[in-house]
Order: structure tokens, then C-alpha cells, then sequence
């Protein structure tokens, strides 16, 4: 087990590896302690008490100066619940901005299509960009040869029977993928449209895709996601004249949700409406660049 | 959605401020959790036994304060209580609403041996 971050080999894979990485491990005082319980979550790391960030070990007896421990007391907490994910997720953030990375992380139910949109904005963006692809499924490493078939680096981690990726998940796969500086990064996200959205990987934009395939209620239905993204992608539109699909129903139903979320309709299979996701792609990464340049100037 | 490594993540913070603040033993833990938290607080309460067995927080009280949701409604100007997200306006029914409060989840505080 990893003692630095606390992640063990739990059913979390990464291109069906455990996760295993390299760090400097120090000698902690490690807490043992048994735990019998069930784990729901693929990857349990979530025991461990080593993250790097708050933990105060060697205080040691020299920290017991609280008198009268056998009273009952109160202990004033006042913390989210998933803030290790988010402290993970702004080390991602930091590492993307650094480096000058514009992530992606796409989000839907399963069998939106959004393995197709991404092979076809590989294929086509890869000559001019530098690509990679972080891949989530619970089982299976069909997607990352899809995407490998394209040529862009990719990478698979499977969460066992975990309803997300994590951003520690995510922070071994950026170890593990050696991302270029100036890059593109997209991460493939679970085929889920609830559990995703509370788990901040560190990404520029969550980009929710819905086909049109599926109900025009589904902002409605799984709000919490279409709160979450920024930007949402109606896919398969080549199929609305074989689909009674109200769009504008759609979007003003996304809209309630969030009046803010940006729209783009387009078809993966005949290429329609792709070149205007393109463009805002490109336009973000070139943002993301001019920001690190101007970090980095300062 | 995820309320197992919810509760998993809570028993993390729960060991960790045992270490930090000097504790074995926890009798007793509150948590706010807001209507757009997407947490089933059913669930919750059934991760929370499952996962804090034989651990410091075995048999620990769970208390749950829910807080409520709120959005600054931009046609009103206004802070209106709001139950879903995709609610209007309960004052002019429009849909310009910025979600203001309701998507705690944290801990609050322990009672703690």
C-alpha cells in the first residue's frame, strides 16, 4: 500500500494494473486499525491515513495535551465531506495549468455515443493538437483500443465497481500517461449521469452529452449533472427526422437547470455541427496557453 | 448516487481528526447535507452503519440537519427558497435562478471520547 497517498490495490485499475506508482515513502507512524466493512467503492484508498495535505504525523505524545479526555467533548469539524477529492483535484488543476493542459471531462449516460464523438474529434484534431485520453469504465479496456485505433495515447482505468472516476484516479493517470506540455486531455468519464457530478477531477469544463435518442426531460430527470456542466453536446442529430425529439423542449428544460449552459448540437457519424465544437476547443486551449504563458511571465 | 464512499469519506475525516485532536472514540456526529447535495439520506444512514462498523465511530448517533436551497432569483433581484433545481422563481416563475445554498455536504462537528 501506498502510504504517502493511502491508496491500496483495491479493484481500481489503470490499463488493468493495481495502481501502484512511485513516491518517496517516509517511515509514519502508521495507524492500523481493522476494518471489516464492505467495500462499495472500487478503490480504497479512502482508509488511509497519510495524504500529504492535513495530516500531522510525529506530533506524537507530544499533541495529548488535551485535559480531560475521558469526557465526552465536542470537536468543531466544519469540512466537506469530499474535500480529499477536491484537494486531489486542485493538485490536477495545478499540474494542468502548469503545464498548460486543457482538460475535458465528458460526462453522459451510457450509450450517448460518446466514445464515437471523441474517436472522431481525435481523428480529426490530432494533426494539429497534441491529444490524450483518460478512459473510465467500471470493467474492460474495449474503449482505450477504440481510442488507440486513432493513434492518440490513451489510457483505461477501470473502478471495479465504482460508480466514478476520482480525482486521485485521475492524478495516477496523468503519472502514468506522461502528458505533454500544450496538450488536450479528455477524460472519458463512467457512463453515469448522477454519481460524476459531485467528483471534481480538475478539469477546465465538464461537458455533459446527451443524445437524441434519449428523452428530452433528462435535464430535468438528472439535474444535478446538467448543474454541474457547463456545457452540453446533443449528439446523433442525423437521427431527428426518424425521432419525435422536441431540441428546443431539450435545451429550454437544460436551460432551467442551468441558464447558463452552452449548446452544441451536432452528429459524430455525418460530421454536421462538429467543426463549431472544434473551434471552441481550440479557442480554450489556446486561452488555457496565453494564461500559463502569462503565470510563467510573471 | 455514491453514499457508500460518502460514508467512507466521512470515516476518513473521522480518523483523522482522531489523530490530529487526540481521540478514540466517537459518540456522536453531525452533518449538514443540502437538497442538491445528491445524497440519499436513506442510503446515507445505511452506509454510515455498514462502514463505521468495528471502527472508532461504531454505534456512533448520526444527525443529519438539512439545510435548505436557495437561489438569488435575477428577475427578482431576490433570495428565494427554492426544493429542486429546476424549480422557478416561487415569486415571478421564471427560471434565472443562480443556486445560492443547497449543495452542503459536510461535516459539522463531533462529540467525541
Amino acid at each position: 500500500m501506498c502510504t504517502v497517498c493511502g491508496c491500496a490495490p483495491g479493484e481500481a485499475k489503470i490499463d488493468g494494473q493495481d495502481l501502484i506508482h512511485d513516491h518517496d515513502h517516509h517511515d509514519h507512524d502508521h495507524h492500523h486499525h481493522d476494518h471489516a466493512h464492505d467495500h462499495h467503492h472500487g478503490d480504497d484508498h479512502s482508509h488511509v491515513h497519510v495524504d500529504g495535505h492535513t495530516h500531522h504525523y510525529g506530533h506524537g505524545p507530544a499533541h495529548a495535551h488535551a485535559p480531560g479526555l475521558s469526557q465526552s467533548r465536542m470537536v468543531e469539524i466544519e469540512q466537506n465531506i469530499l474535500s480529499k477529492n477536491d484537494r486531489y483535484a486542485d493538485k490536477n488543476r495545478a499540474q494542468f495549468a502548469a503545464q498548460s493542459i486543457f482538460t475535458l471531462n465528458l460526462v453522459s449516460s451510457p450509450g450517448s455515443g460518446k466514445t464515437t464523438l471523441l474517436t472522431r474529434t481525435l481523428t480529426d484534431m490530432k494533426n494539429d493538437h497534441s491529444l490524450y485520453v483518460i478512459e473510465g469504465d467500471q470493467q474492460t479496456a474495449n474503449d482505450a483500443e477504440r481510442i488507440r485505433a486513432t493513434e492518440v495515447p490513451a489510457l483505461q482505468i477501470n473502478t471495479g465497481k465504482g460508480c466514478h472516476l476520482d480525482a486521485h484516479m485521475v492524478g495516477h493517470g496523468l503519472e502514468s500517461l506522461g502528458v505533454a506540455d500544450n496538450s488536450i486531455l479528455f477524460i472519458e468519464n463512467v457512463g453515469n449521469l448522477v454519481c460524476p457530478a459531485g467528483f471534481d477531477l480538475g478539469e477546465a469544463h465538464k461537458v455533459v452529452i446527451l443524445s437524441v435518442t434519449e428523452g428530452e426531460d433528462k435535464p430535468l430527470k438528472y439535474p444535478d449533472m446538467f448543474h454541474a456542466a457547463d456545457i452540453m453536446i446533443l449528439t446523433k442529430t442525423d437521427l431527428l427526422p426518424y425521432l419525435d425529439f422536441d431540441v428546443e423542449a431539450c435545451l429550454e428544460n437544460a436551460r432551467k437547470i442551468n441558464p447558463k449552459i452552452k449548446v452544441f448540437q451536432l452528429s459524430s457519424k455525418t460530421g454536421e455541427g462538429m467543426k463549431d465544437w472544434y473551434d471552441w476547443i481550440e479557442a480554450q486551449k489556446n486561452q488555457t496557453a496565453a494564461t500559463t504563458a502569462n503565470v510563467l511571465g510573471e | 448516487m455514491h453514499e457508500m464512499s460518502i460514508c467512507e469519506s466521512i470515516l476518513q475525516i473521522m480518523e483523522d481528526q482522531a489523530q490530529a485532536q487526540n481521540f478514540t472514540k466517537i459518540e456522536k456526529v453531525r452533518l449538514e447535507i443540502g437538497p442538491f447535495s445528491g445524497v440519499e439520506l436513506e442510503a446515507l444512514r445505511f452506509g454510515f452503519e455498514v462502514v463505521t462498523r468495528n471502527t472508532l465511530a461504531e454505534n456512533c448517533v448520526l444527525e443529519i440537519i438539512e439545510t435548505k436551497g436557495q437561489a438569488w432569483c435575477m428577475e427578482c433581484a431576490d433570495t428565494v427558497q427554492i426544493n429542486e433545481r429546476y424549480e422557478a422563481c416561487p415569486k415571478c416563475g421564471g427560471h434565472q435562478l443562480q443556486v445560492s445554498s443547497g449543495d452542503e455536504l459536510r461535516i459539522k462537528d463531533m462529540e467525541v471520547n
